[in-house]
Formats: C-alpha cells, sequence, structure tokens
C-alpha cells in the first residue's frame, strides 16, 4: 500500500538505526505521545533496536485510556435506559466501569451499537425518532474535526432525539502537566502526528521553549518513528528545544483549518479529568452553548461525579511515563484483554494492551 | 483514535464542501469518506481517513525527502569506505 509499505522498509529502518547509534553520545529519555504510535514501537520493536542509552517512555495519548470512570459510568447509565440507543467507537465497549462495562450491557440486552464514523450515530437518530440516541464522544483532536461535525449536522437537521456524551481531551495540556510533575524524567518528545494533522503546531512551540525540550511532530510508520527518534536526538545532543516536522506529508505548521474552524463553533475548552491522572485544567472540550440541546449531560440531568480506579491498576503511572507495563504485578495475569483492570489494557492503543500483544505473557528480561 | 490511514480518493461527489464525500481506495478496500476537511482534494490524491473523515492530503514531494537524504547517507557511506 502507497505510503505506508515504504515507510516499513528494512533497509531504511537500518539506516536510521546506524544514524542514532552515530548520533548518540548521552542517555535520553524520550515520551511518544500517541498510543498509535507506542503500538507501532513495541509491534516493530524500535524500543529494542535503539541504542541501550535511549529510553521511550509511554505519553498519555490514548483516549479510550483517559477517559474517566465516571463516563463509563454515565454511558452504562445511559445505555441500560429503555429508549435511549448507545453509539460508540468500538473500542469503548470493553473499558471498564465501576460496575460493569457496555460490552456486558449489550449482552444483556441494552441497545448499543458500534459505529465507524460518528456521523453514523445521526444517521442511527434520524432513522429511529421514537428513541432517544446518544452517542459516546470520545478522542484527542483527531477525531473532534469529525464529533463537531456530527454535532452540526444533527442541529442543520434539527433533530431532537441526538445528543453526546462528551470525553474530548487535548494535548498541549497534558504535555504542560507531565513537564510540570516533579517526578518528570521526559527530555524530548514524539508529538501524535495525526492530532497536529488538524491543529498544526503552532502551539507546541511556547512549550518547547518555556521547558526547554525538543518536540519531533512524528508519523506512525516504523520509518516515520525511527526518523523522528534521530531529529529529536540530534537536538538533544546540541541542546536544542525547537519544535520540528518529521511528518512533513501529512502535517503543516497551521494544520487544518476548515476542521479547526468547524471544532471551535461546536466545541470550547474546559477541565477535564483524566483516568489515572486526575484534572488537567484546560485539557478538554465541551459543547458549547449554542450546542446545548445536543450535550446528553444535561439532557438526561445527570451530574457525573468522579469515580473510583480498581485500586492494583497502574495505568496513571503508565501514562505518565513513570512506569511500564511489565512494572506491574497485575500484568497478564490477573489482567489481560478479556478480563481488564484498566483501560490501558482494552484499548487498541492503550500500552498495556500493545505490550501484551506484541511481547507475550513471558516475564520481562532487563535489556 | 490517532489511527488513520492513506487512501486514494478515486470519486468525489457534491459541490457544496460541507455535504462533499468521496470514495477513497485502501489498497483495494474501497470506503465511502467524508471530504469535508479537504475541500481542495482532487481525483487520484491521497488522504489520510480517520473515522471516516479525510483529514490531511498527502504532499508527494514531502513523502520522498527521507528517502532521498537516506539514499545520500547511503552515498556518502560508500565514499567514507573508498577513501579508507
Amino acid at each position: 500500500m502507497k505510503y505506508i509499505d515504504e515507510y516499513r522498509d528494512n533497509r531504511a529502518a537500518v539506516k536510521l538505526l546506524a544514524e542514532i547509534r552515530r548520533a548518540t553520545t548521552h542517555e535520553w529519555t524520550i515520551m511518544e505521545i500517541c498510543g498509535g504510535q507506542t503500538h507501532s514501537i513495541v509491534k516493530y520493536g524500535i524500543d529494542q533496536l535503539l541504542p541501550p542509552e535511549i529510553s521511550l517512555v509511554h505519553g498519555p495519548g490514548c483516549p479510550v485510556c483517559v477517559t474517566p470512570i465516571e463516563t463509563i459510568d454515565a454511558a452504562c447509565y445511559l445505555a441500560a435506559l429503555p429508549n435511549v440507543i448507545l453509539c460508540s467507537y468500538g473500542d469503548m465497549l470493553r473499558v471498564p466501569g465501576s460496575r460493569t462495562d457496555l460490552l456486558h450491557l449489550k449482552a444483556s440486552g441494552s441497545d448499543i451499537r458500534i459505529v465507524y464514523s460518528p456521523l453514523d450515530a445521526v444517521t442511527v437518530a434520524s432513522k429511529n425518532p421514537a428513541k432517544q440516541v446518544v452517542f459516546l464522544a470520545v478522542g484527542f483532536e483527531t477525531t473532534a474535526p469529525a464529533n463537531a461535525m456530527a454535532v452540526f449536522n444533527a442541529a442543520q437537521r434539527k433533530l431532537p432525539n441526538y445528543s453526546q456524551l462528551v470525553s474530548q481531551v487535548t494535548v498541549p495540556a497534558a504535555i504542560t502537566a507531565i513537564l510540570g510533575a516533579s517526578e518528570n524524567r521526559v527530555q524530548g518528545f514524539l508529538a501524535a502526528g495525526h492530532v497536529c494533522a488538524v491543529t498544526g503546531y503552532r502551539e507546541y512551540e511556547p512549550l518547547a521553549a518555556r521547558f526547554r525540550v525538543p518536540i519531533v511532530v512524528t508519523g506512525f510508520e516504523p520509518i516515520d518513528l525511527l526518523h523522528g527518534i534521530l531529529m529529536c536526538v540530534r537536538q538533544l545532543e546540541v541542546g536544542s528545544c525547537l519544535v520540528e516536522n518529521q511528518y512533513s506529508r501529512t502535517v503543516s505548521r497551521s494544520g487544518n483549518s476548515s476542521a479547526q474552524d468547524i471544532m471551535q463553533r461546536v466545541y470550547e475548552t474546559c477541565d477535564r479529568n483524566w483516568r489515572g491522572i486526575g484534572i488537567i485544567p484546560n485539557s478538554g472540550l465541551r459543547l458549547r452553548e449554542e450546542f446545548s440541546g445536543y450535550d446528553a449531560e444535561s439532557k438526561f440531568a445527570i451530574t457525573i461525579e468522579p469515580g473510583n480506579d480498581s485500586a492494583e491498576c497502574i495505568a496513571g503511572k503508565i501514562l505518565r511515563g513513570i512506569m511500564k507495563p511489565i512494572d506491574c504485578p497485575a500484568f497478564a495475569t490477573r489482567c489481560n484483554p478479556e478480563s481488564p483492570l484498566g483501560a490501558t489494557m482494552v484499548s487498541s492503543e492503550g500500552a498495556c494492551a500493545a505490550y501484551y500483544r506484541y511481547r507475550g505473557q513471558s516475564q520481562p528480561t532487563a535489556k | 483514535m490517532c489511527l488513520a490511514v492513506p487512501g486514494r480518493v478515486t470519486a468525489i461527489f457534491g459541490e457544496d464542501p460541507l455535504i462533499k464525500t468521496g470514495r477513497v481506495d485502501f489498497g483495494g478496500i474501497v470506503r465511502e469518506v467524508n471530504l469535508c476537511y479537504v475541500p481542495e482534494v482532487q481525483l487520484g490524491d491521497y488522504v489520510v481517513v480517520h473515522v471516516g473523515f479525510a483529514l490531511s492530503i498527502v504532499d508527494e514531494l514531502e513523502a520522498q525527502k527521507i528517502f532521498e537524504y537516506l539514499r545520500q547517507i547511503g552515498e556518502m557511506n560508500l565514499f567514507d569506505e573508498q577513501q579508507s
């Protein structure tokens, strides 16, 4: 497949690894933001191929993983109501809530439908006028334009039976929280390529300058990741702290202006609770007043109270890059994809799911 | 959620940008995609698609740069080997 196969070329990978080896003279800790990047790193063994001086830590860029447990509980509550059809991206169904999850509810008869595009949920609403359709609107800035267009579309069609349970999160505030934490060890970032395809990377420039860290906007294929790591290491070695764009075939500095327009018309910035991390100020999006008629929380008069996670789950530490999945005593024993303790074992972008799938259930060995 | 896949635009429908849709070929699998966020898209362009929406048109020239760079490194390494 064009624009995929050539970015998985073995010879190119070998050359880039040699360049990284040549460039590295100190120990460096680099965080990749996005769960999709984590999966690619673990799948292709990039972390094991890099020189030992380079430590890759995994970031919180998995919107399924950071959706607060209380939002899952709210989705479960709504899905169980007799006249509600709950629509969701597939990944959300197995995420554990306080008592149950959407998949179990679906199995016991609740009308829960997996959608590929958020517009599919709008179609379900128009075809089922007697039912209330709630869409679980999860995602980072990559997904926000699509989620926003769904609300825009429903509003244009004046659909009275469509609403969103919003759990949108944004990246720059998370980077600020990670770098501002006292236990932070991250020295450089690989920023999420598709988030930046939407937002551009202008807002990362003040972050790089303020915290003096290089930030490289990076793609998802192994050649992209190796190239991004090379660019980051070269900056670290000379003490540079600029924003660079590795993923230039897809990302521009100003991003996608038509997507940003619709996002800003429909959503506004708010504080958000990140599962395992806590409240990060200005790290989320909520529906604007003009679209409040499409907000499931007000439509169904639900108050979302902070919930309690499994005491054993260390997902919060994994999402902040402080620990790895293999550091968890429950990994692959009491916690696995069939019976997960936390969201990072469920999501296709979750770090624990990546290690389980690509590293197996064997005991971790020292590098 | 960040997972987006590049595919080739094989059909475009609709004049109004907000309801522009098209067909995108992902290596043999063809899907209907919303093109409202890539108003300047042309037939034959490659777009990156996420949850049914094209978010970006792939820039062919930029895509080649890393391979050009690797070619240059390869030539330089060969030169170094010949010198020593």
